[in-house]
């Protein structure tokens, strides 16, 4: 009895704050735009009782969806929403890794203040680092200055508003989320199972193969979810740092929630997402539990 | 079936397998290994045993290639191998956590170090299926290095650093994780499997009765060198410094004034001997026959048991323990009678009553200096009458540490020294004689202890 009470409180946040909120988005992309206050129809009316309630269902349907479909706009947006996603991963994945390495190995006395470095981002809001990184990659940025006055380059790099300042900045926000868990995998590794891979004829660089990466592999697991499911969503990074051809979703729902106030369609695109992002996050409780199991 | 000895150590003909040539490793300001020489045979099981900090590890760890000495050579089979990295030696080492790595099954954990040699797959499965006969893990070999037991994964570990058939195998405190019975039965297991494959085995280790148990010889190490090494017996019996003896098992060290005592003819061999030979029971009486002797408990054991039925046993020559056991006169064990008591050695004078202790033993050469007289507590006699012996002590039973198989009593003597004695318990609990607070006679023969100059 007790058990199912303690179980009920994280069953009873979830149902509050996630179910019921996704339910009445779902409900809001299955009606139409109307232009009243909320600006969509059909309005549940309580208090016309069961036929009300039969009325109220009669109206619903698909065609926002149905509109989705048709229009190559949305399609093309998810399309390059889950490459922008996939490729800022990889690369946020190429830099944490010998970060997260580096930390590791680091001598025992100096990983906090490492971690610390790692962290300390965080207590700026993330938006004012955002911006703060239109000043470094404007044509009169810090960056161009930097490369013109070492003679690098003659005339001004364009990379504001472009898809590589969207990974720049997807890269340098999310890469706390991919070193932590790759650190958190590595530091746990006695360093005897290197050495006894050495002994058995290891070179230092199979060794790393065959055992330091296989062993922080539910790390790296767990870093690329936590990158690529809310870079897939970004909205903040493509609009500040992104051109006018940058195509992501997140920036799509806003134009259709606050531009067009067409809050079913907004919706609609909203539980799209949502799908899509289904099949990574499931992913990642599989790889938490493998890893749960694995640690027992 | 006569077995011949193995001391390849003894034989000059005999070339060491690994030599460490005056090897000094320091870390910093810390010398780990001071101006060591040593050479290790093959097929050797040869233990380094010494507290913490002795050393012991680094040296395993150069004989691995995971240190490299400051200064001097290590040779494996006559070649330098102080530049070889560990990945190209051939050397195995079996690593005190085990190392298994944790995500791959017990099979490839084996099959691991045969991999990287490029072996054809039908000969490494052909070797890891003899591995894991070898270690009795055939059922286990699907599993991961989790879902099997601490002994289990001891086997594997040294399946896996038996799999490449190393000259040599290095056993970092193998059995340390395991639980005393475990322990046990694991030296065993790993005695067996040393000699079946013929592997040197060389392993590290604090725990003294692992180290007289499964190895040829033992060293003992202090402060980066070695300071004896030598057969366990040697080095139980024999042991050539005060650092040594009170290390391995319990010992009581008296300290006192050596005098050489007089030597007649005929033991004058017999104080000649180095003290290095242990003193591994009494010289037998010149017997007429060639027949097994009885040793003192087994002629105590008849006395007690058998005489009711078979009569009085045939008197040896002995002069020993033949005084009747009466149900007052309690000795534990028989005491040794002076009138066997060898001449020459050294009288050594200490606090007590003036009366020298005798130790036959001993080198006379060591006439005047300040020695210590290493006893061993199962060589003392205790009893609560003055017994007729050599050496004769007498104080109060202070505490008595019941360990089953033996007792062991702590002895407060007039001056306040505290000796142990350990007496076998040969009868049951209740029916000991010796209490608390009891006055009783402690006894050893005149050749039971070993004389140590004092160090220092």
């Amino acid at each position: 009895m007790r058990r199912a009470v303690l179980i009920a409180v994280p069953y009873l946040w979830l149902l509050a704050l996630f179910l019921v909120p996704f339910l009445i988005v779902f409900k809001i992309s299955l009606s139409d735009a109307a232009i009243a206050r909320p600006p969509y129809f059909p309005q549940l009316e309580v208090s016309e009782g069961w036929s009300g309630l039969k009325e109220f269902f009669a109206e619903l349907d698909w065609e926002n969806y149905i509109f989705l479909g048709e229009d190559v706009l949305y399609y093309q947006a998810y399309l390059s929403s889950l490459k922008i996603a996939l490729i800022s991963t990889v690369l946020t994945l190429l830099v944490g890794y010998p970060i997260a390495y580096g930390m590791a190995r680091a001598a025992p006395e100096w990983r906090p203040t490492l971690l610390m470095l790692i962290i300390l981002p965080f207590w700026t809001s993330f938006l004012i680092r955002v911006y703060a990184w239109k000043g470094i990659l404007s044509t009169e940025g810090l960056l161009n200055q930097l490369l013109m006055s070492l003679g690098i380059i003659s005339d001004p790099l364009t990379i504001l508003n472009t898809n590589t300042a969207v990974y720049i900045g997807i890269v340098y926000t999310y890469l706390p989320f991919m070193v932590l868990p790759i650190y958190s995998a590595l530091e746990k590794m006695d360093d005897s199972l290197l050495e006894a891979a050495e002994d058995l004829g290891c070179s230092r660089f199979q060794a790393f193969w065959l055992v330091t990466f296989p062993m922080s592999r539910a790390g790296v697991f767990a870093g690329c979810f936590l990158v690529f499911i809310p870079a897939l969503g970004e909205f903040v990074i493509p609009s500040l740092l992104g051109g006018s051809d940058t195509l992501m979703i997140g920036k799509v729902l806003y134009e259709e929630f606050f531009s067009n106030r067409d809050w079913p369609v907004a919706s609609a695109v909203a539980v799209i997402l949502l799908l899509i992002l289904i099949v990574p996050i499931v992913l990642f409780q599989l790889n938490q539990q493998k890893q749960q199991e694995a640690e027992q | 079936m006569a077995q011949t000895v193995f001391a390849p150590w003894n034989d000059p003909k005999e070339k060491p397998l690994i030599e460490f040539v005056n090897v000094t490793k320091r870390f910093g300001d810390f010398t780990a290994i001071d101006n060591l020489s040593q050479k290790i045979y093959a097929k050797e099981f040869f233990a380094l045993l010494g507290p913490s900090g002795c050393g012991k590890t680094t040296m395993m760890r150069m004989l691995g290639g995971f240190e490299t000495p400051t200064s001097g050579k290590i040779l494996l089979a006559g070649q330098d191998i102080g530049a070889v990295p560990p990945n190209k030696r051939a050397v195995n080492m079996m690593f005190q956590s085990y190392a298994l790595f944790p995500h791959i099954s017990v099979w490839e954990n084996i099959a691991f170090g045969l991999k990287r040699e490029g072996m054809a797959k039908v000969k490494i499965a052909a070797r890891v299926d003899e591995m894991l006969r070898l270690t009795r893990l055939e059922k286990f070999s699907g599993r991961k290095p989790h879902q099997i037991s601490g002994g289990q994964r001891q086997r594997v570990a040294l399946a896996r650093s038996l799999a490449k058939a190393p000259k040599l195998l290095l056993l970092d405190e193998p059995l340390g994780a395991l639980d005393k019975k475990l322990r046990q039965e694991t030296q065993f297991e790993l005695m067996d499997i040393q000699e079946s494959t013929g592997t040197t085995f060389v392993i590290v280790t604090h725990d003294q009765e692992e180290a007289m148990t499964v190895a040829s010889r033992v060293a003992v190490m202090d402060h980066g060198k070695i300071v004896q090494v030598a057969t366990p017996d040697v080095i139980y019996e024999a042991p050539n410094s005060v650092y040594v003896a009170d290390f391995i098992g319990d010992v009581n060290l008296i300290e006192g004034t050596a005098k050489a005592r007089k030597t007649s003819n005929t033991t004058k061999q017999l104080a000649a001997q180095p003290i290095a030979e242990p003193e591994v029971s009494p010289k037998p009486e010149p017997s007429s026959d060639r027949k097994p002797q009885p040793n003192e408990r087994g002629e105590w054991l008849h006395d007690k048991l058998l005489e009711p039925v078979l009569g009085k046993r045939a008197a040896v020559q002995k002069t020993v323990a033949t005084a009747p056991i009466s149900e007052t006169a309690t000795s534990v064990a028989p005491a040794p009678k002076p009138s066997d008591l060898p001449d020459g050695g050294l009288e050594i004078a200490w606090l007590d009553n003036g009366k020298p202790l005798i130790a036959s033993n001993a080198d006379p050469s060591l006439d005047g200096a300040k020695v210590v007289l290493a006893l061993r507590p199962e060589k003392l006699s205790i009893s609560t009458e003055e017994p007729d012996a050599a050496n004769v002590l007498r104080g109060k039973v202070i505490d008595i540490a019941y360990l089953g198989n033996i007792s062991t009593y702590y002895v407060q003597l007039e001056t306040g020294t505290m000796v142990k004695a350990q007496i076998a318990n040969t009868r049951r609990v209740s029916r000991r004689d010796i209490t608390w607070e009891d006055q009783v006679w402690l006894s050893f023969r005149a050749t039971a202890g070993v004389v140590l100059e004092q160090e220092a």
